[in-house]
């Protein structure tokens, strides 16, 4: 199999994952394990399904390491340890001395806030290659009050710093909205003092929690503009110092994101309960089935071959204005779960496209929504959501 | 601990790959690669064998000694060649170096 190409004249090309994959669907570089669902933040725009996976029916120790050892043997080369809070799973230690024991490049993404020294200490013995923490802000009243989780802040701080003690790579992952764009430059510079590598400027991407706190989240272009300005600055001065990975939410673009790099192209997750899916939020569709790996089928040929992998691959399900579009193979029709959400049909064009019949009434509702007079969270849980109390209008 | 940051590339420097950023050579796909957070890089031939011998012992001009043996080559071409491939790793965050203690 020859699906990786480098180009003759870069001696250190990223390997662009569409280059790896495009046309073969070759397995992913790296996949997403969300190895549980639990987690003591509440964050109003939680990336998890609406439904949540509860701990009985999360995958066993066992059950996980065969995961690992499958995914190494098919060719994946990086594992992402996430959840929900990955270090709520008691046997976090053990599965990524597992992964490095079978060849796997491992990174946790964590809220931080249940690790103890000891714990990130036997994390780092285990192999792990990186650690990437949420911040919700840059201090301890805004950042706490959205996690919904008092004291959050001040711990992250204090594992960020042992994490570096540790000799850890530490990425900076700071997720960002209406409420905490004005925080954009401490945020780089809480990043710089922390010793981070990277830093990750996510804007929230309005999918599952998310859309339900969109009224409460959705920056303004003029926030939005502004941010972009900040990435862009500090990129080039800080060059060689801190690399800045920016995600901008695709309401106010005109043209929609290649999402998951074209849907079965180049990624993968699997679900706590095993489901293996390509996109976190695919569940989230109605009327697809899942495969597990807990079936009778290997996980490359659920890649391969299961009928929701294949359902959106390529441009053969695609509709107008899609169908007949020029772009059509750069973005793929942008995003299914958020055409699902907004049209009701994930064979939809993504209403992010400015050629979407919807464009307009959506850019103008989150244009609304943004100069709106609403702050209170529907904090994420396992009940459904609650409703933040004594915040707002 | 890691090195210094902004680190720059020259003759002396005892270059070494940090923690975060694994050379491998990916039997599935026959190529090597370079793992790092969020990223997999695709280095060459010449750049493998360079990151093969940047142990944080060997200096740039070490390697650059080597290599002009191996390939009977002029040394100042491979030099500089050797050092822009290792800034290049330098300026994307996967490289550090190994420095005498100054205190």
């Amino acid at each position: 199999m020859s699906d990786v190409t480098i180009p003759p004249s870069d001696s250190l090309a990223v390997l662009e994952k569409q280059r790896s994959t495009a046309e073969t669907f070759g397995i992913p570089l790296a996949v997403l394990l969300e190895i549980t669902h639990r987690c003591p933040l509440q964050c109003p725009y939680c990336s998890n399904p609406v439904e949540l996976d509860r701990s009985a029916k999360e995958l066993t120790t066992a059950e996980w390491k065969k995961v690992l050892t499958e995914l190494a043997e098919i060719g994946v080369l990086q594992v992402h340890f996430s959840g929900g809070e990955p270090t709520a799973r008691k046997d976090l230690v053990e599965l990524v001395k597992h992964a490095s024991d079978v060849g796997l490049y491992t990174n946790l993404i964590t809220s931080a806030v249940l690790l103890t020294r000891e714990r990130l200490s036997d994390l780092a013995d285990a192999g792990l290659c990186h650690v990437q923490i949420s911040f919700q802000g840059i201090e301890e009243g805004l950042a706490d009050r959205v996690g919904g989780y008092k004291g959050g802040h001040r711990k992250k701080l204090e594992v960020a710093r042992w994490t570096r003690e540790l000799d850890l790579p530490l990425t900076v992952n700071a997720v960002m909205h209406r409420q905490n764009l004005h925080q954009l430059p401490d945020m780089i510079q809480m990043a710089l003092d922390l010793d981070a590598d990277r830093l990750e400027v996510a804007n929230v991407q309005y999918y599952g929690w998310a859309l339900k706190n969109r009224a409460a989240l959705m920056p303004t272009v003029a926030q939005l503009d502004k941010c972009t300005r900040t990435v862009v600055e500090a990129r080039e001065r800080l060059k060689g110092r801190l690399t800045i990975d920016y995600v901008v939410p695709d309401y106010y673009a005109l043209r929609p994101k290649k999402c998951m790099g074209g849907w079965g192209r180049q990624f993968f997750n699997i679900s706590p309960a095993g489901k293996v899916l390509p996109c976190h939020a695919a569940e989230s569709i109605t009327g697809l089935d899942f495969e597990s790996v807990r079936s009778n089928h290997s996980i490359a040929w659920i890649w391969q071959n299961s009928e929701a992998f294949n359902r959106y691959r390529g441009t053969g399900w695609m509709k107008e204005p899609c169908k007949s579009c020029e772009f059509r193979e750069i973005d793929f029709g942008g995003c299914r779960c958020q055409a699902f959400a907004l049209t009701g049909d994930a064979a939809n064009t993504d209403p992010a496209c400015a050629l979407s019949p919807l464009h307009e009434t959506i850019f103008k509702q989150a244009e609304a929504e943004a100069g709106g007079e609403t702050s209170r969270f529907l904090y994420r849980n396992f009940a459904g959501g609650t409703l933040e109390s004594g915040n707002d209008a | 601990m890691a090195g210094p940051r902004h680190i720059s590339v020259s003759e002396a420097s005892r270059p070494v790959l940090p923690r975060h950023a694994k050379l491998k050579y990916d039997e599935t796909r026959q190529v090597w690669v370079i793992l790092a957070p969020e990223r997999v890089l695709a280095p060459d031939e010449i750049a493998v064998e360079v990151l093969q011998l940047c142990d944080g012992k060997r200096s740039v001009g070490d390697v650059a000694d080597q290599l002009a043996a191996k390939y009977a080559a002029p040394r100042e071409a491979i030099l500089t060649d050797v050092i822009a491939m290792l800034q290049d790793l330098a300026d994307k965050g996967f490289l550090t170096e190994i420095r005498e203690k100054t205190s």
